[in-house]
């Protein structure tokens, strides 16, 4: 089993906590990992990616060859079509719908949804709108963690596990906030139909 | 044992732990600053009392660390590629001076100046000074080495190089640790002169550096970071050093038809190489960075042959490589990607937070130079650089720490007049403070704008060396009393501090405004924690 992720955001998004509870999931299911974060300059609000792959074998390369990956996260969709290049012909994308725009020709949010729309597998999530309806707005990365984990080759317990481990030192009620979000953003996947 | 997923640059910190560091000395940098700052988190290294301050530059770090080194025991110096430059003086002389305790400098190169302002090789620099350089491929070696790099150093007394690259720094994987030696006790120098690099006394420590080579040779031959890996297709054979080992394997999980020699420790060991170019018709060349290697098997002139890398156009010449690169350069077949990215997408460059200090200011300067023409702001490096972008378009240069009060000056006594530094605290502290006194020396009409958010905010938040006593040094240096300012960069002070800017600009001397509030990014972590 081999399974390369690219993560894809904005610098201040939090890619990095979502990529930390898939290597937690990862590392506990005793499969090797890798991944390959992004400091320093990118970070202040420009595109910030990260690549992320597990396996249950030696992995030599940091980076995931472009047109290498099975799953494209992003937590913002013009930063989900930056990084196509680098999926697989069956590979999934799985981003927030909600754009983040902090430049002024960021470009008409219809036609990014389109041009999403237009790949084979996809799924769009409002996962903004679900954390905000939960009334836990900094739980929307969670909603699309759960989204991306209908995909992921690691059971939906052991994400939940990682959830526990990663937030635990912050109290039970924001575990608990988390893994709903979780199980909301993967039930909208399993809804959709991505193939 | 728990699970240990560390990034590049924790393992090797882990490892100096592991392996007696008494002390670690750092000024930031990425991709170099999670080292320092996984042993200031260390639990083992507040019980030790393990030194783990930041420095005030990386010249002053690496002094110290061989005075630790003097004093018998172990320490490590972290910096990234640039701030070797700055430390080149020590770097260079402790080769000569060699050590007594085991010192290890680590330095992590930015190939694709992802967060730097060049790309350079630091394994130039191990050639330079004539001592080992160690480049880890993956996160285990980045572990292992320094245990191994410790006895190496004081085995030959001598400092060591550890060379790591972004991608390593900065990527995490899942490693075994090993068993945790104790540290070394206070003895001081077997010769009392071997610090002592008078002439007389270089020559002969010189003499001995040179003779050692041959030693350090046969270490690179007998190394467990160097390995040959026979193949049965001799028709190329690959030289890969550091990191560039793993794109080649990458694709060959299952082992590769050709011979390879992974590279992990320099000088390359000449037997070793001798093998592979006797074995194969070609040789490829993989290098994360500069063609060191591939020049130096080339020989001169360069002339299209049997030696293939980012010299022959194998592989570009300038940035990092990859899976991709690397396939292309073997000659596999490489399946175009299904999907590009489509037209509408833009580039999000990076920019300054919301309700930045440096924002304020960059409005305040600009409408203080209105009347000026334009041309005449000389900063330096931090998160302030990106005041040469919209909307601000505020900076003329950017180029090494400290840079923007010298080159104010020199521009000044060009004619420039009046010019203006913009420099951050850190950069101050790191070396703007002997610029400062230079222009005070020649009374050169700059006005020096200290960008004080009370933290190094580009690489992650540290304490600044200077912090809370810029008015005293100005001063202390020679800046006329009245002629250091203070002004705070709000929305609110903008009239006010747009006045007290051209009331310095109008000086015909050195005046100092600190324009200090705290970085907004760093005021919200500390509330967070
Ligand atoms: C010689 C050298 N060392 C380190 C760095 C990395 N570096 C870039 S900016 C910076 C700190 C900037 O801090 P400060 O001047 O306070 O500006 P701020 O980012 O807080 O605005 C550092 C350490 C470098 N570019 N060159
Ligand atoms: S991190 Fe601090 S100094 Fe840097 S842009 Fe943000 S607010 Fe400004």
């Amino acid at each position: 089993m081999k399974y390369d992720v690219i993560l894809a955001g904005v610098g201040g998004q939090g890619v990095l906590s979502i990529a930390t509870i898939l290597a937690v999931a990862a590392v506990d299911a005793d499969l090797r990992l890798r991944q390959a974060e992004v400091h320093g300059m990118s970070q202040r609000g420009g595109e910030v990616q990260s690549h992320l792959r597990i396996a249950d074998r030696p992995i030599y390369s940091d980076l995931i060859p472009v047109g290498g990956a099975d799953l494209l996260l992003s937590m913002e969709p013009m930063e989900a079509l930056r990084y196509v290049s680098f999926l697989k012909p069956d590979g999934v994308i799985v981003t927030e719908r909600t754009p983040l725009i902090n430049i002024n020709n960021y470009p008409e949010i219809d036609r990014v949804i389109a041009a999403l729309e237009q790949f084979p597998r996809v799924v769009l999530v409002d996962a903004e709108g679900v954390a905000r309806e939960m009334r836990a707005t900094r739980s929307s990365n969670m909603v699309l963690l759960g989204a991306a984990s209908a995909f992921v080759p690691l059971p939906g317990a052991d994400l939940e596990a990682a959830i526990g481990k990663v937030f635990g030192r912050k109290g039970e009620s924001m575990v608990a906030q988390n893994v709903e979000a979780f199980r909301r953003g993967r039930a909208i996947a399993e809804g959709a139909h991505a193939g | 044992m728990p699970k240990f997923v560390p990034l590049g640059n924790e393992a090797l910190a882990q490892g100096a732990l592991d392996a007696g560091l008494s002390g670690m000395y750092a000024y930031p940098g990425t991709p170099s600053t999670e080292i320092m700052e996984y042993i200031q988190r260390a639990p083992e290294a507040a019980e030790r009392n393990v030194h783990r301050r930041w420095s005030a530059n990386e010249k002053t770090a690496l002094e110290a660390a061989l005075g630790m080194s003097y004093a018998g025991k172990r320490a490590l110096v972290g910096m990234k590629s640039v701030g070797l430059n700055v430390a080149a003086d020590p770097f260079m002389n402790a080769a000569i001076t060699g050590v007594n305790g085991g010192l290890l400098v680590a330095v992590a190169d930015d190939p694709s100046m992802h967060s730097s302002q060049n790309e350079q090789d630091s394994r130039f620099f191990g050639r330079f000074a004539l001592i080992p350089t160690i480049e880890p491929a993956n996160q285990q070696e980045a572990y292992d080495l320094a245990a191994y790099a410790f006895k190496l150093s004081e085995r030959h007394a001598v400092p060591v190089l550890v060379r790591i690259t972004t991608r390593l720094a900065h990527s995490r994987a899942d490693i075994t640790r090993g068993e945790a030696l104790p540290e070394k006790a206070l003895t001081l120098p077997q010769h009392p002169q071997q610090f002592v690099l008078l002439p007389a006394i270089s020559r002969r420590n010189y003499a001995r550096l040179l003779d050692k080579q041959r030693e350090f040779e046969a270490e690179s031959e007998a190394s467990f970071l160097n390995r040959y890996e026979d193949g049965p297709d001799k028709r190329r054979g690959i030289l890969a050093c550091g990191i560039a080992y793993n794109y080649l394997m990458e694709h060959y999980p299952d082992g590769c038809p050709h011979p390879v020699l992974k590279i992990g420790q320099y000088p390359l060991p000449t037997r070793l190489v001798a093998r592979l170019v006797e074995a194969c018709d070609e040789i490829l060349v993989l290098e994360e960075g500069a063609p060191l290697v591939e020049e130096m098997l080339r020989g001169y002139p360069f002339e299209a042959g049997t030696v293939h890398g980012r010299l022959d156009g194998c592989l570009p010449r300038a940035g990092e490589l990859n899976p991709v690169l690397v396939a292309r350069a073997l000659g596999l077949d490489v399946a175009e990607p299904a999907f590009t990215a489509p037209e509408i997408v833009v580039g999000r460059p990076p920019q300054l937070c919301n309700g930045c200090p440096h924002g304020d200011t960059f409005r305040a300067l600009n409408e203080a130079l209105e009347q000026y023409s334009k041309g005449r702001v000389f900063a330096d490096i931090g998160c302030y650089t990106l005041g040469a972008l919209p909307p601000y378009n505020a900076i003329n240069s950017c180029v090494d720490m400290g840079a923007s009060v010298t080159m104010a000056k020199g521009a000044a006594d060009a004619g420039l007049v009046p010019a203006v530094a913009v420099i951050g605290d850190s950069t101050f502290s790191h070396s703007g403070m002997t610029g400062l006194l230079d222009a005070v020396n020649a009374n050169a009409p700059i006005t020096v704008i200290i960008v004080d958010n009370e933290t190094t905010a580009m690489t992650g938040g540290q304490e600044t060396p200077g912090n809370g006593r810029f008015e005293q040094i100005a001063q202390g240096l020679g800046v006329a009393a009245e002629h250091v300012r203070v002004i705070t960069p709000l929305p609110r002070q903008h009239a006010q501090n747009v006045q007290v800017i051209q009331e310095e600009l109008e000086y015909d001397g050195v005046s100092v405004v600190i324009a200090r509030r705290e970085c907004v990014e760093t005021a919200r972590r500390k509330r967070r924690s």
